[in-house]
């Protein structure tokens, strides 16, 4: 298998995958990360989306020859206990979920959206969100999260 | 009236011993150890906030235990919004016990009486700055000791932290990719299952070409035993690509039709069926019957359609021991079941929970662990975990039942209701394994021999019934008549799912009676309290109203509609009030809910659940039937049943009365039946429409105007 490279959390990285493999299954295989979460296998419901440069990406269909000297980042890159991002920050704040494992792929919605849009109103927040599904109806919670996480980002 | 001896409550005099419940670790920390389980409902924070609230603990230095059949005590099921009532009690009530006893026990050794002492974060301090702690005293006190009835738990007053929100233990790990879901845990040697499923539930296996499986790199084994067939690899992915080629050689003989999803109610009400009268009330002097009103309400089959598919683990140790790592909500319920199918005693199976995604009955977490316990005997002694597939997840778990709904009543001159009669015909709405002779575990009707497969029945009336939950009116009429038929026949699996037949009845009763209502003139809100004497019933009901300013003016494109029950007619109680807007599709703007649960253990946990009962509520109604032909279930995948979306959802208000003199009772479920009717009711305001079909989209509101008209 040919040897990919591209950018894992900020750290070069080079893996042997099939490049019509599918970026979640090296990230949560041979990569051993477990940020993004596999929900539908097929780009619908939006618990595997990292970051690919400046954009979501739902990584269960994201082919890996794709990603090649890119930027991928997941949960595990957006911050951490030490340094949140605002993001991390504003869920924990606003309690902004029930069983979480979606919330995975929304923080990482989230945070393309606010690197391309730093003040969205609600409604683009909830427009930027409606590929990512929540079961449990913690939407409105997370709405306010992501709001709340924009107007600290824009105070600071 | 004499007063009663005290007693234990239920889920303590199941399991008395008090160090089953709470043990205290060396290094200052309180180890709480419920038999009740995480299922993103928050529950274990609430149960930490009530052990840190009696024993004088802070909350950080509590360790939730998670349920394992090796150590937990027995609770059951972690189900019917009963978590609070069953687990909260036995622990303030253990506590309590404890906190006395280790006040005596520092009495002894600081020669203070236990009246002069005080603990604050598990210190034990008197006067002359005698002191202690739980932890000192751990080595001597024992808590192997049964618990005694008629423990004194702290006045509302005394509580400093039950009845405050508090944030979700769980969450931090959550946002920060800590391990915490089953699906992400690793285990050393960790091998890879995937279980062969037909697209018909009930089809056979008779033919399986293995060859090209065997020839996937990573390959370790195939599993076959009637028609339950699977593979065992190294890695997941080789697992994915040995299914897919296991699949390419299979053959199948079509198993059971199914029913006609377009006339479910003519399926529902041809079956036969087990009939049980639930309630009747006789009029003494009954008022003249003028004419009667009849309506009949339908409620599909529903998907639990959790965000992550099922998953398990299972490790055997020789061939006669194994250890299951599960989602399970009840891990003893899931080891009676794996007894008898692995044909082991029970104290060979070990049954451990590892939280899953969000929970809301009884989904594929315990077909999965039964799969997994399968796959795991043709790998040594490795570690085997199973995935299911998106698809296997909506259409091989259980559903939650159909439901026709017949109401029927007697009016008198003025339309007032003289005589009330509901009719349901559904499946049971609970087949949960644990609780019979026989599994209710997927892989138990493959096998060969194949275990017979368990019609769904219902709860008792006692546990809040099952099909008839929430049937009995809640209201004063004079006269009624409850009636439960369910089916003999199940060509869809079905069981317990949220609120079982609550959300369909309540839908049922709540628009009945707004027919009514309005058939009388009369507003819906004053219609209601005036058939009601229950104080905290009105309280809730006013509360949403007042809080929607009910009754806003009427505006072209909008309406507004109100729904009420208290689930079980024993638990929470809840009102709504939705407003939307509809024309050729309906949208929900806004639902304003106001819950009664007694003592709120945490508020913002409340208002957490009810929010999302709200919402998810909002998804069956618009949105959500699982959809077949005659021969499977085609609702395989998001686009066939969708839900909710970000931008659909209505914004959503919800005011708790906090009663905290009262008994606490579950949150999780008291939303559903209020929304559903509320949102029914505001299309009729609206569009002039009755829907009685759910869901309600274009298609039912075309079926519904061309009825009417």
């Amino acid at each position: 298998m040919p040897s990919i490279r591209f950018r894992l959390n900020g750290a070069p990285t080079e893996i042997d995958a099939d490049p019509d493999g599918m970026l979640l299954d090296a990230l949560r295989g041979p990569l051993g990360l477990t940020g993004p979460h596999f929900g539908c296998g097929s780009g619908e419901c939006g618990a595997c989306r990292v970051l690919v440069g400046d954009h979501a990406v739902t990584s269960c269909d994201t082919p890996m020859w794709s990603v090649a000297d890119k930027d991928v980042t997941t949960l595990e890159g957006l911050g951490s206990f030490e340094r949140p991002h605002p993001l991390q920050r504003a869920f924990i704040a606003e309690q902004a979920m029930q069983c979480g494992y979606c919330v995975a792929g929304i923080l990482m919605s989230a945070a393309a959206l606010l690197r391309q849009n730093p003040r969205p109103t609600e409604t683009e927040v909830r427009a930027a969100l409606d590929r990512n599904l929540c079961r449990c109806g913690s939407q409105n919670r997370m709405v306010r999260a992501i709001l709340r996480a924009a107007n600290e980002a824009a105070a600071t | 009236m004499s007063s009663a001896a005290p007693t234990l409550p239920f889920s303590l005099a199941a399991n008395p011993r008090l160090s089953s419940w709470i043990k205290f670790a060396g290094d200052g920390q309180v180890t709480v150890s419920p038999g009740k389980v995480e299922i993103g409902q928050g529950i274990v924070t609430a149960l930490a906030q009530i052990a840190a609230d009696e024993l004088d603990v802070d909350i950080g230095c509590v360790q939730m235990v998670r349920a394992t059949t090796a150590a937990s005590p027995n609770e059951g099921v972690t189900s019917g919004s009963l978590s609070i009532q069953h687990s909260g009690r036995a622990l303030r009530a253990a506590c309590a016990e404890i906190r006395q006893i280790f006040l005596a026990a520092a009495s002894d050794r600081l020669g203070v009486d236990a009246s002069a002492l005080q603990i604050e974060d598990g210190t034990i301090s008197g006067p002359g700055n005698v002191r202690t702690s739980y932890w000192e005293l751990a080595d001597e006190v024992s808590l192997d000791r049964d618990a005694t009835p008629g423990s004194k738990p702290k006045s509302i007053a005394e509580r400093a932290l039950a009845g405050k929100s508090a944030q979700r233990l769980d969450i931090p790990d959550k946002v920060f990719a800590q391990r915490r879901f089953i699906h992400d845990t690793a285990l050393p040697g960790l091998l890879h299952g995937r279980v062969l499923r037909p697209e018909n539930a009930r089809a056979k296996l008779v033919g399986l070409k293995e060859d090209a499986a065997r020839a996937v790199h990573g390959f370790g084994a195939v599993v076959r035993d009637g028609s339950f067939a699977g593979v065992v690899c190294e890695t997941e992915a080789a697992a994915e690509a040995a299914l897919k080629a296991l699949r390419k050689g299979a053959t199948w003989a079509e198993g059971e039709a199914l029913p006609d999803e377009s006339d479910l109610a003519a399926f529902l009400r041809a079956q036969p069926v087990e009939s049980t009268l639930i309630d009747t009330r006789t009029a003494a002097n009954a008022a003249k019957k003028e004419r009667t009103l009849k309506r009949q309400y339908v409620r599909p089959y529903i998907a639990h359609a959790s965000i992550a598919p099922s998953c398990a683990m299972a490790q055997w140790s020789g061939a006669d021991r194994v250890h299951v790592w599960t989602h399970s909500q009840g891990v003893y319920l899931l080891r009676n079941d794996l007894a008898l199918v692995l044909k082991l005693p029970l104290e060979h199976i070990t049954v451990e929970h590892l939280e899953g995604a969000g929970c809301y009955g009884h989904n594929p977490a315990d077909d999965v662990a039964l799969d997994a316990a399968l796959l795991a005997r043709a790998a040594g002694c490795k570690p085997v975990r199973v995935q299911w597939s998106r698809a296997d997840e909506m259409t091989h778990g259980p559903f939650g039942a159909a439901m026709a709904i017949e109401i029927e009543a007697d009016l008198d001159a003025q339309n007032e209701i003289v005589e009330w009669r509901h009719s349901i015909w559904s499946n049971g709405h609970a087949a949960r394994p644990g609780r019979g002779t026989k599994p209710t575990l997927l892989a138990g009707y493959e096998l060969e021999p194949p275990f017979p497969i368990a019609i769904s029945g219902n709860p008792p009336q006692a546990n809040g019934g099952g099909g008839d939950r929430n049937s009995v009116p809640l209201y004063d009429f004079p006269a009624w008549k409850i009636e439960s038929h369910r089916l003999l026949t199940m060509p869809v699996r079905t069981s317990a799912l949220r609120t079982l037949g609550a959300q369909g009845n309540v839908f049922a009763i709540e628009c009945f009676l707004d027919e009514v209502a309005a058939e009388r003139g009369e507003d819906p809100v004053a219609f209601r309290l005036r058939h009601l004497k229950d104080e905290r019933a009105k309280a809730v009901i006013r509360a949403a109203a007042k809080r929607a300013g009910w009754k806003p003016a009427p505006k072209a494109g909008t309406g507004h509609g109100v729904g009420y029950s208290r689930y079980k007619n024993t638990g929470a109680y809840c009102a709504a009030i939705a407003e939307i807007e509809g024309d050729e599709e309906i949208r929900v703007r806004k639902l304003t809910l106001a819950v009664d649960v007694g003592e709120a253990i945490n508020p913002d946990g409340v208002i957490n659940q009810i929010e999302g009962g709200a919402i998810q509520a909002t998804s069956w109604v618009l949105k959500e039937r699982v959809r077949f032909d005659r021969s499977r279930i085609t609702s395989n995948s998001w686009t066939e049943y969708p839900i909710l979306r970000f931008s659909e959802v209505p914004e959503v208000e919800v005011e708790v009365i906090q009663r905290a003199e009262i008994d606490p009772v579950g949150a999780g479920e008291a939303a559903h039946g209020p929304v559903t009717a509320s949102i029914a009711n505001a299309v009729f305001d609206c569009l002039g429409v009755r829907v009685r079909n759910l869901p309600i989209t274009r298609d039912s509101l075309i079926a519904a105007m061309e009825q009417s008209s």
